[in-house]
């Protein structure tokens, strides 16, 4: 038998009048009473140890983090016991009563994920776009003014063609590199070592990373000595030192190359596991075919993994429309860098007009909905 | 592939050196910043850091010790010393006039108009001979073009760390960090479950609304949030973004646990039913425990991306000293220090350390969370 | 201890029927196998006795009980799953231990029972191991152990032997059948696919296709007196072989005509059924080879397969869709090409319906 997906039916049907109103006030109740209590009695804690204990952030912190997951285990337990005593698994109406139960249990357990995720996440996206529609201070309602002036606005077509080029440069750079890095390393002894540091730069932050490429692109009048190493190679080669992150159009590159560079281990190891997982038989079959090593590599494995290749892609390709550090530590928009995640950053903190930031946020949201509606139908597919 | 007869040497080779080539272009940029960190800050900005373990050549102007000082040594009256005060270094050139400091090799004698003849040699020493007795107090100015040995110093990091706040900010990241990975992981590992095993309405629906909040971009939330946190008195508090950090972390966290959960042999939980467990008994002593390598991939993700995070905390937390994490300060340091490499390339080190550290150590599961799940939200 | 009762039992997905309304008791203390190919709803129907599935209708009845919306851990059910289905996080103690911890049964009592059930199974020099480190055969007598301790009214087997390999599985059927022997008030019932299984263990067989029970019987009843042409060509290897036949003389021995053959088979059959097609079967074991033209079916050899302690014998017949397989002892020197002729003792042979349905059953 293969091991299905489906959930574990429990071994209650309907038993039939179970209306679902006193379901759901019952499960707010739960819920309710269950949150209620661990709270009540993680602030109390709180405010008792933290008059007991010395002032220390570091111990507040741990403290107030040994308190939360407290809190959290404290709710799940007790809502759940709750349930059980309002509804027994025993006595004369024990079907029921496990109904009941059995149709409330899981929103006890989804309860804090989906407050939340609604809080977090559904609120601020619907809140935003609404928020686009209002001026700087989100009091006035002015219609589509916000959305002309983008139309309009010379930083903001700036800042699309950068993003594009992003889009462009970014997930094609870090899918190229990463599949000769997975495809190479798999056939040495020290690959496994290579591929590590390969995937280092992944843990690098993305300022720590602008720091590390803006000691590279350093640059210091010709004439001295050149601690840039980028400008060194040049200047061996008799060529003369540039300030590289400020000349126009090609800067854009010079940052496109840091997060490339952050970004390949992360290609590298999904499609090194893809290739992995080829059926070695159909590449021993190209062998006996006659196949040369490259034909292999491009007529039998890289079409085996195109699914992989399109995951990687999507992937990097959503990161890239977020892509903010980067440009804010290294040149910060200047010299025809803008993006547009940094662009909505400066005018909602030093434009100060929440409206325009509203508004370029949601072009950065209308791009990822094509991907967002693709990755939902896909994992539809995947649970068929 | 490997074991198959008649595979080329020559190709062999190839590969070799094309992964040393990418292995080398991938690691040099870290390294650049782990060996500045530890020169001298005088040596990191007269020579590359790559040239770090050589000698480095140093321009000084010496001052010789006070004219008044000179003794009469067969008729004329001489002056000796050290250019070097440290008596480290090596001559390999000096003048005596501004417009020529190269002019002269180490034990030449150099002649002035004055008639005063100067010799350096290489170790440093001097000798003046004036032909008559001379006066003053200022010395002569010497310029001599020194190579000195390498300079290792950890004082780089004492200055980040004590002086320019950098150790106040480590704190505060940590501050940050941890309760923002523990938190989510609790409540997302309870709704995975339930997304997994347990049947209610709306379940597919919930779980493609999950897989669509996997990639809302942050920038939407930020208005909103900042927004109603000051409405609602939270401000720019510990609390708010442990919150916030939790609600964008949640999304990966419920599919990367649910995927790892709804996976797990559906007879070990049919099981622990005959067996009498409740919903609750199975999560905490079934299904907790086997989820181990996927909390564990979750909460590396959530670790590295929280304490690497810049948006949400310069959002939602302060630039002052009780607030400001690592990464703010390093951008901080970027725009006020940008020419100091002593202090850029040491901070950026600290920073990067401890996600490096627990890279190094827990890649495995970073890997198998990868491969379970390769969209990150935020 | 106690039997299981089913009145008329249904099972639908969505708008899909798997179960068709089955009506079956079993007694109390017997060992019952429930066999049938993949997808006959055997599996199901053991799920809905555990509780795992949801009954759409009819009653189920554990004892006295109807225990249709009761849960699993209070049916007094055990259950043995075809993958151990063994919590790897823990040893094996704990592993048996487990359900009776979630009852919270006083430790004593916890560890009387998991050591006696070790000692059954011979596990007691492995209850500090982790399932990982044990082989399959081990970890098969685990799953059983762990039914054991919870010491049901009736024990479940979801093809537990499935994922053995073979001279495990004839060791593990033994064991199996001791457990039996040593427990005789319990009520057992094991689903499996392998008939051998089936007619080693069972006291009674019941043989499910397509959502329906076909037959319930004694393993050796099932094989003498197949009620059906399902029953009839599942039960037995290789498969019975069955020709189309005429009737051609009714009354208490049946005569049939099959082809230029006559048989007079003693099987009664009604007045209204003569000159009626009907199917004649024969098990290949149950046919001989006759010298040639006396015999009942003339075939030309296509096949043969010698297998040491039998030959079988693939003769292709005139008229025939399928070929006639005839199982021989020993080693026979047949050759391809030869022509024989074959017989059978008539009170061996079986007549079908054209429906299916046995004479002997009308």
């Amino acid at each position: 038998m293969a091991v299905s997906r489906a959930p574990v039916t429990h071994a209650v049907t309907g038993a039939g009048a179970v209306s679902n109103l006193v379901l759901a006030v019952a499960s707010l109740f739960v819920m309710a009473a269950g949150l209620a209590a661990s709270i009540v009695l993680a602030v109390a804690a709180y405010a008792v140890l933290s008059f007991i204990l010395p002032q220390s952030m570091l111990l507040r912190a741990v403290l107030v983090m040994v308190l939360g997951v407290t809190a959290c285990v404290g709710y799940f337990w007790s809502s759940n016991k709750l349930l059980d005593t309002i509804y027994p698994a025993s006595g004369e109406n024990i079907s029921a009563n496990l109904n009941k139960a059995n149709a409330i249990r899981p929103w006890l357990f989804l309860g804090p994920s989906l407050i939340v995720l609604g809080v977090y996440l559904v609120y601020p996206v619907i809140n935003s776009a609404i928020i686009s529609f209002y001026g700087p201070n989100s009091q006035n309602w002015v219609g589509t003014y916000n959305y002309e002036w983008l139309a309009r606005d010379a930083s903001f077509r700036e800042s699309m063609r950068n993003n594009i080029l992003w889009l462009i440069v970014v997930p094609a750079a870090s899918t190229f590199f990463g599949l000769i890095a997975a495809a190479l390393t798999d056939r040495i002894s020290w690959g496994n070592i290579a591929k590590s540091l390969i995937f280092m730069p992944m843990a690098i932050s993305f300022v720590g990373a602008s720091v590390i490429w803006k000691f590279i692109y350093d640059y210091r009048p010709e004439g001295t000595e050149q601690i840039g190493l980028l400008n060194a190679i040049v200047t061996a080669f008799g060529g003369a030192p540039q300030a590289w992150i400020t000349i126009p159009f090609w800067n854009n590159f010079f940052l496109m190359a840091v997060l490339t560079w952050i970004q390949t281990g992360f290609a590298m190891v999904i499609l090194s596991a893809a290739l992995r997982g080829i059926p070695e038989e159909t590449i021993e079959a190209a062998v006996i075919d006659g196949a040369s090593p490259f034909q292999i590599f491009y007529k039998i494995k890289v079409p085996q993994i195109w699914g992989t290749i399109a995951v990687v892609w999507t992937t990097i390709t959503i990161l890239v429309l977020k892509v903010f550090d980067i440009v804010l530590a290294m040149t910060n928009g200047q010299w025809g860098t803008q993006v547009l995640a940094n662009y909505m950053f400066d005018w909602m903190f030093r434009g100060l007009d929440f409206g325009r930031a509203s508004t370029i946020a949601l072009v950065i949201m209308i791009m990822v909905v094509p991907i967002m509606i693709w990755n939902i139908r896909e994992a539809r597919k995947e649970r068929q | 592939m490997n074991g198959a007869v008649g595979s080329r040497p020559l190709l062999t080779w190839a590969v070799h050196i094309a992964v040393l080539l990418l292995v080398t272009a991938w690691t040099i940029p870290t390294l650049g910043i782990l060996v500045s960190s530890f020169r001298d800050k005088e040596q990191i900005v007269v020579s590359g850091w790559w040239t770090a373990f050589l000698p480095s050549e140093r321009n000084i102007v010496a001052r010789a010790a006070p004219p008044d000082e000179a003794t009469e040594e067969n008729g004329r009256w001489v002056l000796r010393g050290n250019i070097f005060e440290d008596g480290a270094g090596s001559v390999s050139a000096f003048g005596v006039s501004i417009q020529r400091p190269t002019e002269f090799a180490p034990g030449d004698a150099a002649e002035t108009r004055g008639g005063e003849i100067i010799t350096v040699q290489e170790n440093g020493d001097y000798v003046i001979s004036y032909p008559q007795r001379p006066e003053g107090s200022r010395g002569q100015r010497l310029f001599v073009t020194s190579l000195e040995a390498p300079k290792f110093t950890t004082e780089n990091y004492r200055t980040v760390l004590f002086s320019e706040g950098l150790g106040r900010s480590f704190i505060n990241t940590l501050t940050v960090t941890i309760p923002a990975t523990v938190i989510p992981i609790l409540i997302a590992a309870y709704a995975a479950y339930a997304l997994a095993w347990m049947q209610f309405p709306g379940r597919a629906l919930l779980l493609a609304t999950i897989v669509g909040l996997l990639v809302v971009p942050l920038q939407m939330a930020l208005i909103p949030l900042l927004q109603l946190y000051n409405n609602i008195g939270v401000g720019k508090s510990y609390i708010g973004i442990w919150l916030a950090h939790t609600g964008f972390g949640l999304p990966l966290a419920i599919y990367l646990l649910r995927n790892y959960i709804a996976g797990l042999p559906r007879e070990i939980i049919e099981s622990a039913r005959v067996d009498g467990a409740t919903d609750f008994e199975i999560f905490g002593k079934i299904i907790l425990p086997l989820s181990f390598p996927a909390l564990a991939s979750f909460a590396i993700f959530q670790f590295l991306w929280v304490w690497n995070d810049l948006l949400v905390a310069m959002v939602f937390l302060g630039n002052n000293e009780e607030q400001l994490v690592m990464t703010g300060r390093l951008r901080e340091l970027l725009g006020s220090r940008g020419g100091d490499w002593e202090i850029l390339t040491a901070s950026a080190f600290v920073a990067i350390v401890v996600p490096i550290i627990v890279f190094f150590a827990l890649q495995r599961y970073l890997v198998r969370g990868l491969l379970t799940g390769s969209v990150k939200g935020g | 201890m106690a039997g299981v009762l089913m009145k008329n039992i249904r099972k639908s997905y969505g708008t899909t029927e798997v179960i068709h309304g089955v009506d079956l008791e079993i007694e109390s203390g017997a060992f019952v196998v429930f066999v049938g190919p993949s997808g006959c709803g055997k599996s199901t129907l053991l799920r809905m006795i555990a509780g795992l599935e949801t009954i759409t209708g009819g009653d189920m009845y554990i004892g006295e009980e109807r225990v249709n919306d009761i849960p699993p851990s209070r049916r007094g059910i055990a259950m043995v799953f075809q993958s151990y289905a063994l919590y790897p996080h823990m040893t094996v103690y704990d592993n048996m231990a487990f359900g009776m911890r979630i009852a919270r049964r006083p430790k004593e009592e916890i560890d009387r029972k998991v050591r006696e059930a070790a000692e059954i199974l011979h596990l007691s020099p492995y209850l500090n191991r982790l399932p990982k480190a044990l082989s399959g055969g081990q970890r098969q007598r685990v799953a059983i152990g762990r039914a054991i301790v919870r010491d049901p009214k009736v024990f479940l087997f979801d093809e537990p032997l499935s994922n053995l390999d073979a001279a495990l599985r004839v060791a593990t059927r033994i064991e199996i059948a001791k457990l039996k022997e040593s427990m005789p008030d319990s009520t057992m019932i094991y689903v499996t696919h392998d008939q051998v299984e089936a007619m080693t263990l069972a006291d009674r067989i019941v043989v499910l296709s397509a959502g329906n029970i076909e037959q319930v019987g004694a393993p050796i009843e099932l094989y003498e007196r197949p009620a059906n042409l399902f029953v009839a060509q599942f039960i037995g290897s290789p498969a019975m072989n069955v020709q189309r036949a005429v009737i051609d003389g009714t009354g208490e021995t049946t005569t049939i005509r099959l082809g230029e053959h006559k048989a007079a088979i003693p099987i009664p059959s009604p007045a209204d059924m003569s000159g009626a097609q009907v199917h004649f079967g024969v098990r290949p074991e149950d046919l001989t080879v006759a010298s040639a033209g006396s015999g009942l079916i003339d075939g030309r050899v296509n096949l043969v397969e010698c297998l040491g302690e039998v030959t079988n014998l693939y003769l292709d017949v005139e008229n025939a869709s399928e070929p006639i397989i005839v199982k021989l002892p020993g080693v026979q020197r047949l050759s391809r090409g030869e022509v024989v002729s074959l017989s059978a003792d008539p009170g061996k042979m079986h007549l079908f319906n054209s429906e299916g349905r046995s004479l002997l059953y009308l």
